[in-house]
């Protein structure tokens, strides 16, 4: 194998793992803000026992997500030297930035979250709570907003010729707000508060059914679920707007989502399929009208398709694959809602904590999010292709020139060896975790968070 | 925006130096509480080192990732050059960093004694081979590394381990071990307590054998590393401070002044750091041979407006970290006491 393809499935492993991790830290953040938030305001000692053991499947996920996360920044310059150089003038100082507002806020108040408990005063450890959670969402908004940038690159000139070519930025604000970054911004942060909140969500209902725990479960229950609902729910927007976008901004990879070969008016809207690339068709279940609807408001529209948008097949995505991870996303997605939405109405009438098989369900539902969050990602990188800059720098001519292939080769054993103990350990230790439960004594807060004794009449 | 006489790449280039002090100093004691951890023995002292950090190693390593961004960001050409080149060695770097940190969560968890020997392996291994790592790094770049006519890394993995970056490799430890036994030292109290005093001096003295080393090597082979030092005598005052503050180490330790001790190691390094980058400048990666090939401040640098941008978000970022960074610290001063939250 070559050195770009086992770089290619280098970062796509390491990033594919990293980010089980990172959502969860941002969904269980929210929910964190929540409970304790809850605790503050009712006094109920169970919302600090709830915040406690959720605080310690926080750290699990967190102390995963900076390991693996380190690799990420150093892996840009390691595997793809020669997009480092084209766009480090451009995508450095996105990165940079997420250093600065976001990791050092993040780490630095989750000592307070972690180990502060008895050494600060509520408010203090609630403020702390929040900073972490705003951290964890800054970080979402530079990285976001780095991948964007090579998605739809804004703000930017060209300087030099031919080897030495390089990206400069011309408007800082105008890389920031590059033309997806806002909606694919709400689209992962929407994600990643489905994958905290349907943990958090899972968990609960596990107690229920074993009944164990009945009221820290009951309570956990309702948060996540609150979240879980309003997320699933927000992500039709944010999906929506992501999808025209894109359509506006890659019409090739909006092209390649949908399978379309042909521009058409009266564009169909595919529900499942299969792309027969090599006779360059597509034998699929379609909705007719709807992708020109949904697109441009209009059934009429036009819509361009792949032959018309990119004549030369290298120019083009691997269209199936890509075909496939969209509509996986959106098939779950839709499931995440119609799970949510159910859940509501038992909620509502009641019988949300003695239906069993809607419970099971619950339990199951942890692993939705974190699929459509991988096949997302999927889609939306996959679909980048040829380019690792979209209309700028190819990914073939991303890669470092000096590194061989049998040194890529090694290290990805080597990450692949090491990511394997890590997911065992844990999934090993999350087991323990939750076979354990939330511990008895929490529910007497102690040092300073006590409550203050009742003045003696 | 300049800062006085300063251009912007030079300010860039002592910001960067600023970054990699800042993370020596502090990411400097965690690594070296690490790399003295198999030393003790029962399971108590092992949480009492591991807890000694708990709380502030993951924002040390931030140090690091940021200063990677800025690299990134302020001088893109020495980041590819270098990240790709040294290949090997920043993924075995990767490899050692994802052990200790995830050691340092997992270890407390099961109580078994073969997992916790496990993560005290993983912990300890882990940070005694980042130490090395990031020495032989600083090594290969001291000593100069073969750039082809584009600025690219031109030799092979063994090529970077010879015997003056390996040893600056195990100066490194050295460095780190000191300075992460005397911030033990300051951490916990009683029998644990007079053992690391020991240790400190111990340390010490492994240190100055490897510093007098690495100082003569550097002498005798490195004249690019030694030319403005003797253009400006100078600053001399600043190898002097160096070592002055090296010295001092053992009379606060004595008088049990621990906090002052570490202080004064924190001062050797930034004075350390501080002769690396006045030796180096303007080169951030010096060709050798073809020093006309180096990387500098200038040629490898981002454009003005970059420089700029990253000028204005340091400048509204740093003391804002800085602030809370004192004053989490502040909280969680004083010795290490095990309790239900720790690990």
């Amino acid at each position: 194998m070559d050195v770009l393809l086992l770089s290619r499935i280098q970062f796509a492993f390491t990033i594919a793992f990293h980010y089980i991790y990172p959502p969860l830290s941002i969904g269980l953040g929210v929910t964190l803000v929540i409970m304790e938030g809850l605790w503050l305001k009712t006094n109920n000692p169970i919302y600090h026992q709830m915040a406690r053991f959720w605080t310690r499947v926080f750290a699990l996920t967190f102390a995963i997500g900076v390991a693996t996360g380190i690799v990420m920044e150093f892996e840009f310059g390691t595997n793809w030297a020669t997009y480092s150089r084209y766009v480090g003038d451009v995508f450095g100082s996105a990165l940079a930035a997420e250093g600065i507002f976001a990791f050092f806020l993040e780490s630095g108040f989750l000592a307070i979250l972690l180990f502060g408990w008895d050494k600060v005063g509520r408010k203090l450890h609630y403020f702390a709570t929040w900073m972490v959670c705003l951290g964890a969402h800054f970080s979402a908004v530079w990285i976001v907003v780095a991948n964007s940038w090579m998605q739809t690159p804004a703000g930017f000139h060209v300087v030099g010729e031919g080897l030495d070519a390089r990206a400069e930025i011309t408007d800082f604000w105008a890389m920031v707000f590059n033309p997806s970054a806002m909606d694919r911004l709400s689209h992962t942060l929407c994600g990643a508060w489905q994958a905290g909140a349907f943990l958090v969500v899972s968990v609960s209902a596990f107690y229920l059914l074993r009944r164990k725990h009945l009221d820290f479960a009951q309570r956990s229950l309702k948060v996540g679920l609150a979240v879980g609902l309003v997320a699933s729910l927000l992500q039709l927007v944010t999906g929506h707007d992501s999808a025209v976008g894109v359509s506006r901004h890659q019409p090739i990879k909006m092209a390649a989502f949908e399978g379309q070969y042909e521009s058409l008016t009266n564009a169909p809207l595919t529900l499942f399929g299969w792309v027969n690339e090599s006779e360059e068709r597509t034998y699929s279940l379609e909705v007719p009208g709807l992708l020109s609807y949904l697109l441009h408001g209009d059934t009429a529209a036009e819509v361009k398709g792949l032959r018309e948008l990119a004549p030369d097949p290298a120019d083009r995505p691997p269209v199936n694959l890509t075909f496939q991870f969209y509509h996986v996303m959106i098939a779950i997605g839709f499931g995440m809602i119609a799970v949510s939405l159910t859940a509501a109405v038992f909620w509502w009438r009641d019988r949300l904590f003695q239906t069993r098989w809607l419970l099971w369900l619950l339990v199951f539902s942890v692993l939705g999010p974190q699929l459509a969050n991988q096949f997302g990602w999927y889609a939306a990188e996959v679909g980048r292709q040829p380019w690792i800059v979209y209309d700028l720098l190819r990914t073939s001519e991303g890669i470092s020139r000096v590194v061989q292939a049998e040194a890529v080769l090694g290290s990805l054993i080597l990450f692949a060896l090491i990511y394997l103990l890590l997911f065992a350990v844990f999934v090993y230790l999350l087991n323990d975790k939750i076979q354990h439960g939330p511990d008895p004594s929490d529910l007497k807060p102690t040092g300073k968070l006590s409550p203050r004794p009742e003045p003696s009449a | 925006m300049n800062f006085g006489d300063l251009d912007l790449n030079t300010t860039w280039f002592v910001l960067i130096g600023v970054l990699f002090a800042g993370y020596a100093m502090l990411d400097g004691f965690d690594l070296g509480v690490g790399a003295l951890h198999l030393f003790t023995r029962t399971d108590e002292e092992r949480r009492i080192m591991v807890n000694s950090i708990g709380p502030v190693w993951d924002g040390n390593e931030v140090w690091l990732v940021t200063g990677g961004g800025a690299l990134f960001a302020a001088f893109p050409i020495v980041y590819a050059t270098v990240f790709s080149g040294f290949y090997l060695a920043f993924m075995l770097l990767l490899a050692a960093l994802i052990f200790r940190a995830v050691a340092i969560e997992f270890r407390s968890k099961q109580p078994m004694r073969w997992w916790r020997q496990m993560w005290d392996i993983g912990f300890s291994l882990g940070s005694l081979a980042s130490s090395f790592l990031i020495g032989v790094t600083m090594g290969n770049i001291a000593w100069g590394i073969p750039l082809d006519e584009r600025g690219e890394y031109a030799g092979g993995f063994l090529a970077l381990l010879h015997p003056y970056s390996l040893w600056l490799g195990v100066t490194t430890v050295a460095l780190f071990m000191m300075h992460g036994a005397i911030y033990a030292v300051m951490k916990t109290d009683g029998q644990l307590q007079d053992k690391l005093r020991g240790w400190v001096n111990h340390c010490i003295i492994f240190f100055i054998i490897c510093y007098a080393i690495t100082t003569m090597a550097t002498l005798l082979y490195l004249p690019h590393m030694a030319a403005r030092l003797r253009a400006h005598p100078a600053l001399f005052s600043v190898a002097l401070l160096n070592m002055l503050a090296i010295a001092n180490i053992p009379r606060e330790i004595h008088h049990g002044r621990d906090f002052r001790a570490f202080l004064s190691s924190c001062a050797a390094m930034v004075a350390l750091m501080a002769l690396f980058g006045l030796e180096l400048y303007p080169n951030l990666v010096y060709s050798n041979p073809n020093p006309e090939r180096s990387l500098t401040a200038f040629n490898a640098a981002s454009s003005p407006k970059t420089l700029g941008i990253m000028l204005t978000i340091a400048l509204i970022g740093v003391p804002v970290v800085l602030a809370y960074t004192v004053s989490i610290y502040w909280i969680f001063r004083g010795k290490v006491k095990l309790d239900k939250t720790s690990y």
